[in-house]
């Protein structure tokens, strides 16, 4: 090619141009398979349980009490157990952590204090799950004296996901734009009736999804609730929240390791309910945030 | 108030007056400052439990030579219990390396293809799926480990074990690969956009573009991401207990059975008497996992951070 040839064409493809070309194609399609066999995988596993685990689904699977040694019968007290464990802990982790979020967006300064907060908030939810287990031994077991009961269990939990609330929180609190604000301050409120008034309101849906994403969490953990609350066996329903009781995240490692003679769809069973409870809610949390996203008005 | 200033506001309602509503509102001030510095709290609250369970251990049986260096952990012998974490050590470490072989390319291709290549419903739809996969709890994960993995492996490789740390790092890369996968999706989305408009401007094709100047510049966010799956592999605990196959094992090859320190901690600290030195020592391990964990995520956070404020 010659000189008089490019200016006459600049844009004309030169030989060093088809294969930067060719190379970007090539990356594209290396990278498209890789996001595809990230998904792949799970969608084969997931697969497998609907197919091995579909067969045990019942109401009298989901109804009963496990019956022979763990090896038949239902699963209804690990299922109950799991909204007891769940139940109480969103009742302590909700209140204080949208109060901190509240706290971080509305009062916090943006200084060295809050910055810190910040920082204890990132490092609380790298904190290992079972490093949570040893605290909630330690400090709900036995220093409060609480022993191993739902309410142990259920407070380890709620240490365990409380950053999810307070990020989630935070982010929708934040998202309510600064002019809400000024307006009502404007009009002689407090900072509390402001908040209560017009920042609630306007960010209660934010907070919702972000408290869904916390439930589904909060139902697959195992490790936290093994020594603070959670049994491997007990016939009998929790009467209260000193009570231990069975949960099902714990009861697919019992059925699956401990328990002899299991037959083989029963865990597969039990992990297809687990899952399924856990994606559900997932999935309602992804659209719940879709939706509003959507209907935004500002 | 002059009595000027009084008349000139007529009956405006005085600003100073501390009537209920003022007290409400200082009262709501304390109490969200409180659960505001509830996680400051907490990670210290986590660190002082934790240590005074493993107090006791730290300063009568503790040898710090044979916890880091002795291969040997049987703290239930009779005669002579030793306590050393070697072996625990080099089974975290080896799932934990493998888990991030699988899940650094991986989630770092998807990211690319998610955040500069894919556009529109098809980058929604990634983005939901992964994210589905992030919420997998980690028992699933070993139940899957235990019976899907394990007789694939058998298998595949003809081993008499497919309980081992080839099982429990892809088990573990998967895992941690959707966190990484977001982390580093946000660190090219942080990338600004003229950077990728300069770049184009001077002819450079999407990959190019992507190559010389949107990869070096989210260099410290991707580093993050990369660091706080490390961090997750680490702390992770019932999928490494049931895919590894628990073996007390300093490993030779991938199809050797390991026990990682997390593992440990949950199966024998049920069958411990509270306050003997074999549950002392699972809470100084408590400790041990505790400090790196932190020290990870600090570093990853202030990496990331230090590329925001510059």
């Amino acid at each position: 090619m010659s000189d008089t040839e490019l200016i006459a064409n600049p844009f004309l493809e030169t030989d060093l141009n088809v294969s930067a070309k060719r190379t970007e194609k090539l990356f594209k399609i290396l990278f498209m398979l890789m996001a595809g066999l990230l998904i792949l995988p799970v969608l084969i596993i997931l697969t497998t349980l609907v197919v091995k685990g579909g067969g045990m689904l019942s109401f009298d699977f989901l109804f009963t009490n496990p019956t022979n040694g763990m090896t038949e019968g239902g699963i209804f007290p690990a299922l109950l157990g799991t909204v007891w464990l769940v139940g109480v802990a969103l009742i302590i982790s909700v209140p204080v952590g949208v109060a901190a979020a509240i706290y971080l967006s509305e009062y916090a300064a943006d200084n060295w204090f809050t910055r810190s907060i910040n920082l204890a908030i990132i490092n609380l939810a790298g904190v290992p799950s079972i490093v949570h287990a040893l605290f909630g031994v330690g400090a709900f077991v036995i220093f409060f004296g609480f022993g191993t009961s739902i309410l142990a269990a259920s407070m380890t939990l709620a240490v365990m996901t409380l950053p999810v609330v307070i990020v989630a929180t935070r982010e929708s609190l934040q998202a309510v734009p600064p002019a809400f604000r000024e307006a009502c301050w404007n009009m002689g409120a407090t900072r509390w009736q402001t908040i209560r008034r017009v920042i609630l309101p306007n960010s209660v849906s934010g907070i919702l999804t972000g408290v869904i994403l916390e439930v589904s969490r909060t139902t697959g953990e195992t490790a936290p609730i093994m020594f603070t609350g959670a049994a491997f066996f007990i016939p009998v329903l929790p009467q209260s929240v000193f009570d231990q009781t069975m949960a099902m995240s714990l009861h697919l490692f019992v059925v699956s390791t401990q328990v002899p003679h299991v037959p083989e769809g029963l865990p597969y069973g039990v992990a297809l309910v687990l899952i399924a409870m856990v994606l559900l809610m997932n999935s309602a949390s992804i659209a719940l945030r879709m939706y509003l996203r959507g209907k935004k008005k500002w | 108030m002059s009595q000027a200033a009084r008349q000139r506001s007529g009956n405006l309602p005085d600003i100073n007056q501390r009537n209920a509503d003022w007290y409400i509102d200082k009262l709501v001030q304390y109490l969200v400052f409180l659960s505001g510095i509830s996680a400051i709290v907490l990670i210290v609250g986590i660190f002082v439990f934790v240590t005074i369970e493993g107090l006791g251990f730290l300063f009568e049986d503790f040898s710090f030579r044979e916890f880091f260096l002795s291969p040997w952990w049987e703290p239930t012998d009779e005669d002579e219990p030793t306590y050393g974490i070697l072996a625990l050590m080099a089974g975290t470490a080896s799932v934990t390396g493998l888990a991030m072989l699988v899940a650094i390319p991986f989630s770092l291709g998807s990211a690319i293809y998610v955040a500069e290549f894919a556009s529109g419903k098809k980058r929604e739809f990634l983005k939901v799926l992964i994210e589905l996969l992030a919420a997998i709890p980690s028992v699933v994960w070993g139940f899957i480990g235990l019976s899907i993995m394990n007789p694939l492996i058998i298998d595949l490789f003809d081993v008499p074990v497919g309980l081992n740390i080839l099982n429990a790092g892809i088990i573990l890369g998967l895992m941690a690969a959707p966190i990484m996968t977001s982390i580093s999706e946000d660190a090219l989305k942080a990338v600004p956009d003229r950077y990728r408009e300069a770049a184009e401007a001077l002819g450079g094709t999407r990959w190019q573009v992507i190559y010389k100047t949107v990869l070096p510049a989210a260099k410290n966010g991707l580093l993050g991401g990369v660091l706080l799956g490390v961090g997750r592999g680490f702390g992770e605990t019932m999928a490494v207990l049931m895919a590894t196959g628990h073996a007390i094992n300093i490993p030779g090859s991938v199809f050797d059975s390991v026990r990682a320190l997390t593992a440990t901690i949950a199966a024998e600290l049920g069958e411990t008497a509270v306050g003997s030195p074999h549950y002392q020592a699972l809470f100084t391990i408590g400790i041990f996992l505790f400090s790196i964990t932190f020290v990870i995520n600090l570093s990853a956070d202030l990496i990331v951070r230090g590329i925001r404020k510059s």
